[in-house]
């Protein structure tokens, strides 16, 4: 049965799925997935590896054009646009490997993260260096906690300070929505709880929301508003952590007895 | 800019202009030849060591730009129009010869960038009745400005001497600002860039448009300095040679290729008293220098600055580790 996950019909979704589908040869990656995501939640996106997750993102993002289905962002779809176009739309994303620029300053990358946003492409080539955005990078540096590094270069940085500033990176634009995958993968205890702190500030202050792939359940089941269960590219379960935690089907896909 | 900085540009700049006082035509020829491959090589440094787009064709827009300009003005156009009209057509096909750029990358794109420097040295050979085939064009005025004429060498090396003046202070201009922080993010990560609104496709194209422009320039000021070109002046071999310079002199950093350029020019001539062996002792000083310090002349200075001034400590680690 294919499951469709429909929240209550309120104001246009931030992100809405229908009927999703992605094949890589004969293997069905992502099959017939829907559901929205409203302003202001943060959804989890779990899922035991080869589920769809990555494929799902892809589609998503625009960096794999889906066989069937559509995606809207704010209402609009996201069809035949490319990653920097997305971006412009409101769309701001981490990946599962880190992705800085190690030869730039800390304060650099977050520039150059919100310089594309601002002005036009003379005021960008005949304007002041920093685009104007000095001081709106280092209040977003402070916050992310990053504001006694901000001069050194990000390749000099630990990886779990790197993991910040990536995630730092993906906000400076002000997206209305995030995606963030595996932003915990690889860091450490103590940075982990200052990176969810972090994320659960942003979605407080600023009502920015995410969805965020993740195969650490504390994390998950601690940051998240609600959570989607893939399983060989379907829709297995969906409701709050809670719930989630108990669902028979869940424990046997994924999280195990 | 901190008074330091500001003294010792000036100082550089007093140094440009003293230069050629009391030297012979030769020794001021190869002067002008080294701020010629200077902006030429630092057109190449936007695209291969900002932008991290490989191009072997720059001797390619050098040629370009010097038949371009020499015909104009053999045509009786002046140099002032001429050569922006050098550029602008080198800007064109730049940018035609970045769209394989956006397609292949690294060596794959060096073999384009080289079957495209070999395509155009052709053409300057075989297409006689425009460029005279391997005769080449003789005859090229140089210019006059207001009453200043540039046939006297020194004149010639002091007009040379603005427009790199004026090319350096642009190029300064265009590498601290948003641009130049977009074309560093295309050569560290460009689908990072790409995911954060940097359009990496405009980008690539506009690294090599600018940077062959720039080539473009560098002919147009070679053709009235030797007043003769012909097509092997624009091989693929000088290609190379202002690939070296880049790298040489620190291939990302914007004084390198001024630095490698005079390097690659001037150390022949002072190792010419060493007769056969001075093309020898050049090469191995290049190897050495690329073994020991792949970061070029830049690299070196700035390993030798460290040494001497400890090294530094990441902020936070100074006061011990917090993360």
């Amino acid at each position: 049965m294919t499951m469709h996950v429909q929240t209550a019909p309120t104001a246009t979704p931030v992100l809405s799925v229908r009927n999703l589908s992605k094949s890589f040869g004969g293997i069905k990656a992502v099959q017939d997935v829907s559901f929205d995501v409203q302003a202001g939640e943060i959804l989890g996106l779990i899922g035991p590896n080869g589920s769809g997750k990555s494929p799902l993102f892809n589609c998503i993002l625009g960096q794999s054009k889906p066989d069937a289905g559509e995606v809207h962002v704010n209402g609009r779809s996201v069809a035949g646009k490319r990653a920097c176009d997305l971006n412009k739309l409101g769309v701001g994303r981490t990946f599962q490997m880190l992705q800085v620029f190690p030869q730039m300053s800390v304060l650099e990358n977050i520039i150059l993260a919100g310089q594309e946003h601002h002005g036009t492409m003379f005021s960008r080539l005949f304007g002041a260096p920093d685009a104007g955005l000095t001081g709106e990078a280092e209040k977003l540096i402070d916050f992310f906690r990053l504001g006694h590094l901000k001069d050194e270069l990000a390749g000099s940085l630990s990886y779990g300070q790197q993991k910040l500033l990536d995630a730092a990176m993906a906000f400076m634009a002000g997206p209305s929505l995030v995606l963030l995958d595996e932003p915990a993968g690889g860091v450490n205890l103590t940075m982990l709880e200052s990176l969810k702190e972090r994320l659960v500030a942003f979605n407080a202050e600023r009502g920015s929301t995410f969805v965020v792939i993740e195969h650490n359940m504390e994390f998950v089941m601690s940051l998240c508003t609600r959570i989607l269960v893939l399983a060989g590219g379907r829709i297995i379960a969906e409701g709050p952590p809670e719930a989630i935690r108990s669902n028979p089907e869940v424990i046997e896909a994924y999280l195990g007895g | 800019m901190p008074l330091r900085n500001l003294i010792l540009l000036l100082l550089g700049i007093a140094a440009l202009i003293a230069a050629p006082l009391g030297q012979g035509n030769y020794v001021i020829y190869v002067l002008c030849s080294w701020l010629i491959f200077s902006i030429a090589a630092m057109g190449l440094n936007l695209t291969l060591g900002y932008a991290g787009q490989v191009s072997l064709a720059q001797a390619a827009f050098m040629g370009i730009g010097a038949y371009t300009s020499a015909l104009l003005t053999m045509a009786g156009w002046h140099w002032i129009l001429a050569a922006p009209a050098a550029m602008a057509l080198c800007f064109v096909i730049g940018l035609l010869l970045g769209y394989p750029a956006l397609r292949v990358q690294h060596h794959f794109l060096a073999f384009v960038t080289l079957a495209f420097n070999t395509l155009v040295f052709l053409v300057l050979r075989n297409e006689e009745w425009l460029t005279g085939g391997s005769l080449g064009l003789v005859g090229i005025m140089r210019p006059s400005f207001l009453g200043f004429d540039t046939m006297p060498q020194i004149h010639f090396y002091y007009f040379t001497l603005v427009v790199f003046l004026i090319v350096a202070a642009l190029f300064w201009g265009l590498v601290r600002s948003p641009w130049g922080r977009a074309f560093r993010a295309l050569r560290e990560n460009p689908i990072r860039a790409n995911s954060l609104g940097v359009d990496i496709r405009r980008m690539t194209l506009l690294a090599f448009a600018i940077g062959s422009s720039l080539g473009g320039l560098a002919g147009a000021l070679a053709a009235p300095l030797v007043q003769f070109i012909d097509p092997p002046a624009f091989s693929l071999v000088h290609s190379l040679k202002i690939l070296l310079m880049v790298v040489v002199g620190g291939s990302g950093y914007f004084f390198g290729p001024i630095l490698g350029a005079g390097l690659v020019i001037v150390m022949p001539e002072f190792l010419r008293f060493t007769e056969g062996y001075y093309l020898m002792i050049y090469a191995a000083t290049v190897l050495v220098l690329m073994i020991f310090c792949p970061t070029g002349l830049i690299g070196l200075g700035k390993r030798i600055a460290g040494r001497f001034k400890g090294q530094r400590v990441r902020a936070d680690l100074k006061q011990g580790a917090q993360l």
